[in-house]
């Protein structure tokens, strides 16, 4: 049985100007130790997926509809109190923003012995000797030195390291990072990396990495899921997704990684912007930037379908033909 | 605030009412019965010389004969004085009136006052910070190892032993509202200093300050907004305190003559009465106090809330 | 070529240590962390400088020193000639400088709406003064970054986070800069979005001209958009030069560690070699070269004497391996 399961999450913002669905539909699931990317239009509500597995969604966002099961128990009905302790102990989080997760009037020491001692019975000293082992871990230099040290002082990538200490120094089952090495310089990153893959290794720590950077994904994940206008628009194992991809999003996605290997006067993009939440097309939701459109895509919203390898929300991967 | 918005072809009424503020104001049942309770009390208090039905402070029309009549609704209760009279035959309802009328002028002065100066120098001493820093907040704890009943002790001293007599007792109030201002400050600046300091390392302080705001501008339209939230609610809380803070002066002598008797002193007043079974001279009083404290505390925590963006 | 910004021996440090009375009470010492260390470089107009290195190296301090939000505690930096701090009283030429911040979640005020956010340069200079005229701007710029008018509206916290770092860049771009300091402007952004920002910037640069200090960790983005190439090291530029220069024939030994931690979508599956070894604490950096705890070509001389720059080609780098010819 696969470790996390969400079916059919829908969340909804609702607003003065109307209602917002940011997350529609959206189903997939983790194994133990299993790393899942998530990547996708910034916008498309990757975050927000997070956020409602870990049940911190910010009012007025609220889940509609669907189930999210943590080894097949719900973990989306229960009271604050209890997703608490789930979250402390079985599911990590790591922010895309450092600011909501560290305290910036308290030391990152403090922080870190306070986050350790809830959830394991250690002494004031041995807390502190782990939270150093921690700071080590994630690769801030002179840890001992510096752990007394305020948020504000760190540069970014040091307090997005923090971030990271803190999620895993519980030892969760789940950890959801959202964005984890994007503030981190390509060495740092191979470290946190190595981390990850060796927690889910070893511990049988699943991840659901969200992420921008292909080259990340490509190197740690299992599986891949591509997201856009709130929707999981392909999934798969993450070499056929991303070398090849079978949803026209996806392929666009992945034409538009800068190469290193030879320079170009223009990289390539997909021409336009993800509709706004409020406006998203009927049919499918890419049809008015896709290259591939054709009549189908403007009227009939596509659901995942087998493609090969993967499975793609695409009409072109629809084996009965349309009754048009 | 300086926050200059693009200028619509509305009146400002209409914008006021399409505003998202009046939108959460209509969807928040707290915030329409508090608002309505804290305008009905400040409207009783401001046209009591007009609405109430007696005048208490009218010597002449006082009768002893009335005293300790119980409110209207017991058996041995009159109509002419719904709330029952206090010792001196004055009817309840009035002085309850006028003294709200005396305690709110003072609470809300002194805490305009306590807010200005506190929110000022805690804006300063945490943006500029080093020794404008170190010596302001050396004052406000200095200050606060004293209790402000001192303070405002002291200062009311002073101002009887510079001011001449009759000057001083044409003054009392606002000697007061410097007495209790003064004493609530460091409150709000300790507040508001550490809410800045962290403000103002973030970046969005930053990018103003690259295309060269000056600090006065950043410290008003972009920190300010920022640090207001927990101001408010010291606000309302300090409110009540104000205003039990000068009850306790007028008991002191120190305060308003008993002439003039705010809530407060209505309520230590009635105190002397409560075992006796003359318990309506100080009962309704003190739910006339909580109830409007109440209500404006009820209406500064959602003004918190309605404030910021985040949580609309 | 006229540079636009030029930096010489230019130092920051910041006092770390524990508050005074701590100090004499605990016996601590005092503590200075040398967040940039005596770095020089000139950009040239309508020129990219890009600047990599790991995390806490001091690359967003070299790009606040560059605007002025710091003062160098030693060195001097020139904007157009005239010295920073002058040059930043003028309003006019104040006006032609501005910078995207590394953190799109810290750089908006959430009390703002955002079309008040991205019109604040443009009134703060009284570029534009009709509120029309503002709005109309407003709403072009944030078309430009691929957002759309209506979403001034908004307020920072309904947007994701990399729909916020599309509003700081509108933000950045509202006053027509001409010298723009970019802290990794992308790195929060999905490859397509970044793509088109990316173009836009390159568009820009060359329509009008625009000059770029860019900042990233993401190497091959540095290598699409830069001129000209820094790798810093623990507060110091150890190797500097054209950017193709540096990428092919990498000389400094820790570029080419840099170089060879990059994931790259080849890699499925692979594991990649970090830079192995402590990093070390800039509270106390190594004597000598910086680098030589976990340099591979380190000798004594390196754990003694700090190593000056050697010019090879256009290139300079801060080796004795270099130097030496033993790399
Ligand atoms: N409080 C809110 N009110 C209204 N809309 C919101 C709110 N929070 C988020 N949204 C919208 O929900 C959508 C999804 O946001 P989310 O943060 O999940 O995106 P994301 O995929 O994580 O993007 P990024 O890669 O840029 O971080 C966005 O379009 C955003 O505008
Ligand atoms: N205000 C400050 N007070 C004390 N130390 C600081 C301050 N700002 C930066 N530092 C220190 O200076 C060093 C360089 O920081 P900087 O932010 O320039 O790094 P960076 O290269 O931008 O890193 P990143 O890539 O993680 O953003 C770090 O060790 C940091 O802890
Ligand atoms: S369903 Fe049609 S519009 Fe949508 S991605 Fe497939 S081909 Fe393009
Ligand atoms: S100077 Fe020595 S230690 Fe430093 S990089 Fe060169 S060879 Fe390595
Ligand atoms: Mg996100
Ligand atoms: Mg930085």
């Amino acid at each position: 049985m696969a470790l996390l399961d969400v079916r059919d999450l829908t969340v909804e913002f609702p607003t003065r100007r109307g209602l917002l669905r940011a997350i529609d539909n959206v189903s997939f699931s983790i194994e133990t130790g299993e790393i899942l990317g998530v990547v996708g239009e910034s916008g498309a509500g990757k975050s927000l997926t997070g956020a409602s597995i870990i049940g911190l969604l910010d009012p007025p966002g609220r889940i509609v509809g669907g189930q999210i099961l943590l080894d097949g128990k719900r973990i989306d009905n229960l009271s604050p109190e209890r997703m608490r302790a789930v979250r402390g102990k079985q599911i990590g989080a790591i922010f895309q923003d450092p600011l909501t997760t560290l305290d910036p009037l308290a030391s990152i020491g403090s922080q870190l012995t306070e986050t350790i001692q809830t959830h394991l019975r250690l002494s004031d000293r041995e807390a502190r000797e782990r939270a150093i082992k921690w700071l080590e871990e994630v690769g801030i230099p002179g840890a001992r030195a510096r752990i007394d040290a305020y948020p504000h002082e760190f540069s970014g990538g040091m307090r997005q390291r923090v971030v990271i200490a803190l999620a895993l120094c519980a030892e969760p089952r789940l950890v959801v990072a959202d964005e984890p090495t994007t503030a981190l310089d390509v060495s740092i990153q191979a470290q946190i990396i190595e981390l990850l893959k060796r927690l889910a290794r070893e511990h049988g720590m699943s991840v659901m990495l969200i992420t921008h950077d292909m080259g990340v994904i490509a190197e740690t994940a299992d599986r891949v899921a591509v997201m856009y206008a709130g929707r999981i628009v392909e999934i798969g194992p993450v070499m056929d997704v991303v070398r090849h991809p079978k949803h026209p999003y996806s392929e666009g996605l992945m034409g538009s990684i800068p190469s290193l290997e030879h320079r170009v006067e223009r990289l390539r993009q997909i021409d336009g912007a993800m509709p706004r939440l409020n406006a998203i097309p009927v049919g499918c939701p890419y049809n008015p930037r896709c290259p591939k459109v054709f009549d189908r895509c403007r009227v009939e919203r596509p659901n995942l379908l087998d493609a090969g390898a993967t499975q793609s929300a695409c009409w072109l991967y629809d084996k009965v033909p349309a009754h048009v | 605030m300086s926050i200059t918005r693009p200028t619509r072809e509305k009146g400002a009424l209409a914008r006021f009412f399409d505003s998202d503020f009046f939108y959460a104001y209509r969807r928040s049942p707290i915030a329409i019965v508090s608002s309505l309770i804290a305008a009905i009390c400040l409207f009783g208090a401001l046209l009591a010389p007009w609405i109430a039905p007696h005048n208490p402070f009218d010597l002449a029309s006082l009768n002893l004969l009335d005293s300790f009549k119980p409110p209207a609704f017991m058996a041995e209760g009159e109509r002419a004085y719904p709330l029952g009279t206090d010792d001196q035959g004055r009817d309840m309802l009035s002085g309850i009136m006028y003294g709200a009328r005396i305690s709110l002028e003072v609470g809300i002065l002194s805490v305009a006052l306590a807010l200005v100066v506190g929110v000022s120098l805690g804006l300063l001493a945490g943006y500029l910070g080093g020794t404008v820093d170190a010596v302001l907040m050396r004052m406000a704890d200095v200050q606060l190892t004293f209790p402000s009943i001192l303070i405002a002790l002291l200062v009311d001293g002073i101002a009887r032993a510079l001011l001449p007599r009759e000057l001083h007792e044409a003054l009392e109030l606002y000697v007061l509202v410097f007495a209790i201002g003064i004493a609530l400050w460091p409150q709000f600046a300790r507040t508001v200093r550490g809410s800045t300091l962290v403000e103002r390392g973030r970046e969005y302080v930053m990018a103003a300050r690259v295309i060269g705001l000056s600090s006065p501008r950043i410290m008003l339209s972009h920190i300010l907004p920022n640090v207001l939230g927990p101001v408010l609610v010291i606000a309302t809380i300090n409110l009540g305190q104000a205003i039990i803070a000068e009850a306790t002066l007028s008991f002191l002598g120190v305060g308003l003559p008993p002439t003039q008797p705010s809530l407060g002193t209505l309520i230590r007043i009635g105190n002397d009465f409560l075992f006796s079974g003359e318990w309506w001279i100080t009962v309704f009083p003190g739910i006339g106090l909580a109830v409007m404290v109440l209500a404006i505390n009820l209406l500064g925590d959602w003004l918190r809330d309605a404030l910021n963006p985040r949580l609309r | 070529m006229s540079d636009v910004l030029e930096a010489a021996h230019v130092s920051r440090y910041f006092d770390v240590s524990k508050p005074w009375l701590q100090r004499v009470l605990t016996g601590g010492r005092r503590a200075v962390l040398r967040a940039v260390d005596d770095v020089s470089f000139a950009i040239p107009k309508a020129t990219t400088l890009s600047l990599v290195g790991e995390s806490g190296c001091g690359k967003s301090t070299v790009a606040r020193l560059a605007v002025g939000l710091y003062e160098p505690t030693a060195g001097s930096i020139r904007f157009e000639g005239q010295p920073l701090s002058a040059a930043r009283a003028q309003a006019s030429l104040r006006r032609r400088m501005n910078m995207i911040f590394q953190d799109p979640y810290a750089s908006l005020n959430p009390r703002w709406r955002v079309r008040d956010i991205v019109a604040e340069p443009l009134r703060a200079f009284k570029i534009l003064n009709s509120p029309r005229e503002i709005t109309a701007r407003v709403g072009e710029l944030l078309t430009q970054v691929g957002l759309s008018p209506a979403d001034g509206e908004k307020f920072p916290h309904e947007f994701s986070g990399g729909q916020r770092q599309r509003v700081s860049i509108a933000r950045a771009l509202s006053s027509t800069p001409d010298f723009l300091v970019c802290d990794e402007p992308t790195s929060a952004l999905d490859v397509s979005v970044q793509a088109q920002i990316l173009n836009l910037m390159r568009d820009l640069q060359q329509r009008l001209g625009l000059t770029y200090l860019f900042i990233s960790h993401n190497l091959a983005v540095v290598r699409h958009m830069s001129d000209r190439l820094g790798v810093m090291y623990l507060g110091r530029i150890v190797e500097i030069g054209p950017g193709e220069d540096v990428f092919r024939t990498p000389r400094h030994p820790y570029t080419r560690l840099l170089l060879d931690a990059i994931p790259d979508l080849e890699m499925v599956g692979k594991p990649r070699t970090p830079v192995g070894g402590e990093v070390p604490s800039p509270l106390a950096p190594p004597p000598g070269c910086p680098f030589h705890p976990r340099c591979p070509l380190a000798n004594d001389r390196c754990r003694v004497e700090r190593p000056d720059y050697t010019v090879a080609r256009d290139t300079l780098v801060a080796c004795h391996a270099v130097e030496e010819g033993r790399s």
